[in-house]
C-alpha cells in the first residue's frame, strides 16, 4: 500500500539527496527508494518542482546593468573592432 | 503553515509516477532581452557588427561576469580588467565559434580563463578545494520537517507549495529571477563560484571540477547547498503575495 513505511526514507532525508538525484549520482537502490518516495509524496514532488523551477530561472538570471564607465570603455573597444572589421 | 493531521492520512494519495511527471515549465520570454534567446541570432549579428545586440549583451552578462572574476582575483579594478578582455576575446574570437557550445557557456569559458591566468599571475589561485564543504548545512530547516516523536517523523510539517497553485505571472514575473540572482550573489564564495558555471553558464559538471580542481562529490555538495538556498529564496519570494 501507499502509507510510509518505517524503512523508507523520509521527506528530510529526501531534501538532501536531491542534488544527487538530478545529476543520476545516485546508487540504482537509492534512486530506486527516492522515485519510490515521489509516488506516494505529493509534498516532495512539489519540492522537486520548487528545485527545477528554481534552476531554470537562475538560468535566466536577471541582475543590474554593469557600471557605466565600464560599458562606455567597451562600446568603444567595440566600435574600434567593427572599424579593423570594414 | 503547519499541515493538520487530516493532510498526513491523505498524504499516501497516489500521483503520477515519476517518470511520467514533468517540471511545469516556465516559458523563455524575457521581456527586456528577447534577442538573446537565439544563439545564431546573437552570433550572426555580431559577426556583422551590430551595436545593438553588443550593448544588450555587455547589458545582461558584465555583472554576473565581474561578480565570478571577483573570486578569481584580487581586486575590482582587475576583475574589470579581466571582463573587458574577455569582451574583446569575444569579439576577436566570433567568426571561429562554432556553435558546440551555447554562446553563454562559451562566454563564460573565456572569462573563467582569463581570469584564472590573471588569479595565479596575482598570486591569488582561489583554494576552491581548500573551501570543501563542511559542517551541517541543512538544504531544509528541521523545523520544517516533524519531530521524532510525530507519527511520521522526518515528513513534512510545513510543506513546499504546489507551483500549480501560484498564478502564472508570478512565476514569470522578472521579480522571480532578479531575486534567485541577489541569493545567488549573497552566496558563499564556493557555491556561488559553481552554481553560476552550472546553472548561469550551463557547463557540465566534469568542466566545472576541472576548472576548479573540485572532486565530483565536492562539486556536487557545493551545487547542492547553493541551490538549495537558492530555492529558499524562491519560496520567501511565493510566499509574499
Amino acid at each position: 500500500m501507499a502509507t510510509p513505511e518505517k524503512t523508507d526514507l523520509t521527506c528530510n532525508e529526501l531534501v538532501e539527496l536531491v542534488t544527487d538525484y538530478l545529476e543520476g549520482a545516485l546508487p540504482t537502490r537509492d534512486r530506486l527508494d527516492f522515485e519510490r518516495h515521489l509516488v506516494w509524496c505529493s509534498w516532495c514532488r512539489d519540492y522537486l518542482d520548487h528545485v527545477r523551477t528554481t534552476i531554470e530561472l537562475t538560468g535566466k538570471a536577471k541582475d543590474v546593468e554593469p557600471p557605466s564607465p565600464l560599458r562606455e570603455q567597451l562600446l568603444d573597444a567595440f566600435r574600434d573592432w567593427k572599424r579593423t572589421r570594414e | 503553515m503547519v499541515a493538520s493531521p487530516a493532510a498526513v492520512l491523505r498524504l499516501p494519495k497516489l500521483g503520477l509516477p515519476a517518470e511520467t511527471w514533468k517540471p511545469r515549465r516556465v516559458p523563455s520570454s524575457t521581456p527586456r532581452t528577447p534577442v538573446l534567446a537565439d544563439d545564431a541570432m546573437v552570433v550572426a549579428a555580431l559577426r556583422r557588427g551590430d551595436e545593438a545586440i553588443f550593448t544588450t549583451l555587455v547589458n545582461t552578462y558584465s555583472t554576473p561576469l565581474l561578480r565570478l572574476a571577483q573570486d578569481f582575483v584580487r581586486t575590482r579594478a582587475v576583475a574589470e580588467e579581466v571582463v573587458q578582455e574577455t569582451w574583446l576575446a569575444v569579439l576577436n574570437g566570433i567568426d571561429r565559434f562554432e556553435g558546440r557550445s551555447s554562446f553563454k557557456t562559451w562566454l563564460y569559458r573565456i572569462l573563467v580563463n582569463k581570469a584564472k591566468t590573471r588569479g595565479v599571475r596575482e598570486a591569488r589561485t582561489v583554494p576552491f578545494s581548500a573551501l570543501a564543504p563542511e559542517g551541517e548545512d541543512p538544504a531544509v530547516p528541521e523545523d520544517r520537517f516533524r519531530g521524532p516523536d510525530d507519527q511520521w517523523p522526518g515528513h513534512w510539517a510545513s510543506p513546499p507549495r504546489a507551483l500549480d497553485t501560484v498564478p502564472e505571472h508570478r512565476l514569470l514575473a522578472g521579480e522571480a529571477r532578479e531575486r534567485i540572482t541577489q541569493a545567488l550573489a549573497k552566496l558563499p564564495e564556493s557555491q556561488r563560484v559553481v552554481v553560476t558555471l552550472r546553472d548561469v553558464a550551463g557547463w557540465g559538471s566534469e568542466e566545472v571540477c576541472e576548472a576548479l580542481g573540485l572532486s565530483e562529490g565536492n562539486q556536487r555538495v557545493l551545487l547542492h547547498r547553493g541551490r538549495a538556498k537558492l530555492r529558499a529564496a524562491f519560496e520567501r519570494y511565493l510566499e509574499e503575495e
